[in-house]
């Protein structure tokens, strides 16, 4: 049997970080339980330990260098793009068209980064579900028959909703890959259009819905209780957005 | 690569570089091996550096470290998932190879804190790594770790009695699993 206060006040003591009045009553305690002396003379000594054997690791200096390089980097595209270095420029007028189309290709580049390579591959996915026809593992509108198919294949609880009332008929669900790894998707069909809901589960909080558009297809990606969603379909955003509404609310 | 200007760069040197060490210590500790730890500490502090706009004043240890932590476990689940689902493997981890008797004892304790360390589940791993190697206090844990300081607590507790059991066990399955 171990003291209640083992997991809490123990430890609270032991590093210093109890307030003066819970260290006072812990210290009243100390007098006369047996085991959390003990625990202490315990924890004392591997505190003790790990500090002599010095497992601590410091960064190599490659790991400085590498560091160093990419600050630089970061320092160099910055200043391409300050408005100083834009009048230099304008004195070669050739050389400041080049740059300019140099520039708008690159930014667009740029401003893209790991949200849109994951909205293309959504987007590929999508494409490749309504080419193939393989749209659904399953292929229901009961959400508990939905749930109940998913729950065999994903280590996490999909939330299947069919939103037929507002507008949203869910159709069933199943199975892809995205970035190497399975997702669940959510088929819906709205006025014409289906909706592939791609659904995994995150480490990352909550985030408010974003947007994007790619070859003519609407995404809108939000996270919410460590699960990611990411929409996708022909129909517009403002439909998308609706549907995320809906799975928050 | 978000845009840095020249102020930006210069708060960035002075206030997340200094913890270049913290970010290397932790993702090492995470990942196990020297190599994988460089990879991602440069990748954490390339993320750190893109969204330095969004930091705004505060521990920048913490906020830094955060960022190491998420890398290392994004960069486990892409190259070892296996790792964060069981607790504990043989496989994963070798009964230690007897030392040479040439080692000095400081060495060899050293050696098998290491082993013992990182036969824990990672979530107890970094905690330890956090409180009796970075000294944290429990709320910059709480920050880094998203976790209650009450569940700090706690987790603490369990850490260090695994780490005294793995120390005296050499590591069996039994002791390992999260209690």
């Amino acid at each position: 049997m171990r003291c209640d206060f083992a997991d809490s006040l123990l430890q609270g003591y032991f590093d210093h970080e109890l307030s003066a009045a819970s260290a006072a009553e812990f210290e009243r305690h100390l007098q006369y339980c047996v085991q959390c002396p003990l625990e202490l003379v315990d924890m004392d000594l591997l505190s003790e330990r790990l500090q002599f054997a010095q497992l601590y690791e410091s960064a190599p200096n490659s790991l400085r260098k590498k560091i160093r390089a990419n600050l630089r980097q970061v320092a160099a595209t910055t200043a391409m793009s300050q408005p100083l270095l834009w009048h230099w420029l304008a004195a070669a007028a050739a050389l400041l068209l080049l740059a300019i189309a140099g520039w708008r290709v690159n930014s667009v580049v740029r401003t893209d980064d790991y949200q849109a390579e994951l909205a293309e591959e959504i987007v590929d996915a999508h494409v490749l579900s309504l080419q193939s026809g393989h749209l659904t593992g399953i292929s229901s509108n009961d959400e508990q028959a939905v749930k109940a198919w998913f729950k065999r294949r994903l280590t996490f609880a999909l939330p299947a909703r069919d939103f037929a009332n507002e507008g949203f008929a869910l159709q069933g669900g199943r199975l892809d890959i995205v970035e190497e790894r399975s997702v669940a998707v959510l088929v819906y069909a709205r006025a014409g259009h289906l909706i592939n809901v791609f659904i995994w589960p995150t480490r990352e909080r909550d985030t408010s819905p974003r947007v994007g558009s790619r070859q003519g297809y609407q995404w809108v990606d939000w996270r919410k209780g460590r699960i990611e969603f990411c929409a996708v379909s022909d129909a517009p955003t403002s439909d998308l957005q609706q549907l995320q509404r809906l799975f928050t609310n | 690569m978000n845009d840095l200007d020249a102020e930006d760069r210069l708060r960035f040197e002075q206030l997340v570089l200094p913890h270049v060490d913290a970010a290397f210590n932790l993702a090492r500790w995470l990942l196990r091996r020297r190599e994988d730890a460089e990879e991602v500490a440069q990748e954490a502090l390339l993320r750190a550096c893109r969204f330095f706009r969004g930091f705004h004043g505060g521990d920048a240890r913490a906020w830094l470290l955060q960022i190491v932590r998420n890398t290392s476990y994004s960069w486990l689940e892409k190259n070892r998932p296996r790792e964060l689902m069981v607790e504990f493997d043989e496989e994963l981890h070798p009964q230690p190879t007897a030392t040479p008797e040439s080692i000095a004892i400081a060495d060899e304790d050293r050696e098998r804190l290491c082993r013992a360390l990182e036969c824990l589940p990672p979530r107890f791993r970094e905690i330890l790594v956090l409180r009796e190697l970075e000294g944290c206090s429990y709320k910059e844990i709480a920050a880094i770790t998203t976790i209650p300081i009450g569940t700090v607590m706690s987790s603490l507790s369990r850490a260090r009695r695994q780490l005294c059991s793995a120390l005296t066990s050499s590591c069996h399955k039994e002791t390992i699993r999260e209690v």
